[in-house]
């Protein structure tokens, strides 16, 4: 199983701040695809993906457990 | 020895952040407030919500750290980030940095808070009379897609 974290914007559209999934075996493409076609979101291209809070390329393969969070274009400051 | 950087709902005692880099070796100590702006773009901002993915963000800001002491050595920084409701004029971010002289401190500072807005997950919700708004792409350079220098 692994966790997905949103948050700003994506958490208010998605109306929940954590999803309990399996992703294992996706790549982070993948997966955001995934959450622009349930969700309806089409801003979750522009989010950044973290695994483990570590900023992940498209590429990247999710493993068992893995924590997957979508980073908006951030804003603090 | 205290954290140097931390993310609090309370407000930010400035004097904090100073006295963790105040030190013998250190000739300046500059200090960065970030505040809450009531107009932007002629638009009236009523309270800024600032939300985090908190354990995350202490790691980017900690990195920033890094950062600022790989290019200056001699660099004592410390940052501090506030997050829930925040009314006109309140202080959402303090940025201290010592070092031997100034010029470095206001070097450091600067990268710092440029940093912060690309690297560190935090984000403001403007609330107006007529709505609210999560406001993102201050500094984007490719929406999406993490810098190459970001992905380790």
């Amino acid at each position: 199983m692994n966790q997905l974290l949103f948050f700003a914007e994506l958490q208010d559209r998605v109306g929940k701040e954590r999803i309990d999934i399996d992703l294992e075996g996706k790549t982070v493409q993948q997966v955001k695809e995934y959450v622009e076609d349930t969700y309806e979101l089409h801003k979750a291209k522009e989010a950044m993906i973290a695994i483990n809070e570590e900023f992940a390329s498209r590429d990247t393969l999710i493993k068992k457990g893995d924590v997957v969070a979508f980073i908006p274009p951030v804003s603090g400051g | 020895m205290s954290e140097s950087c931390y993310i609090t709902q309370k407000p930010i005692i400035i004097q904090d952040v100073v006295d963790r880099v105040v030190r013998p070796e250190a000739g300046a100590v500059n200090t960065f407030i970030g505040t809450v702006r009531e107009f932007t773009k002629g638009k009236q901002t009523l309270y800024l919500e600032y939300q985090a993915y908190e354990s995350m963000a202490v790691k980017k800001m900690e990195e920033i750290c890094t950062e600022i002491k790989r290019r200056w050595p001699d660099a004592e920084p410390s940052i501090a980030h506030r997050v829930g409701r925040l009314e006109i004029t309140d202080v959402a971010v303090v940025i201290a940095v010592s070092t031997p002289h100034r010029a470095e401190s206001y070097e450091a500072s600067r990268y710092a808070i440029e940093r912060m807005k690309e690297i560190v997950p935090i984000w403001k919700k403007e609330h107006w009379h007529d709505g609210a708004k999560w406001i993102g792409d201050q500094k984007e350079r490719q929406p999406g897609v993490p810098a190459k220098e970001d992905i380790q």
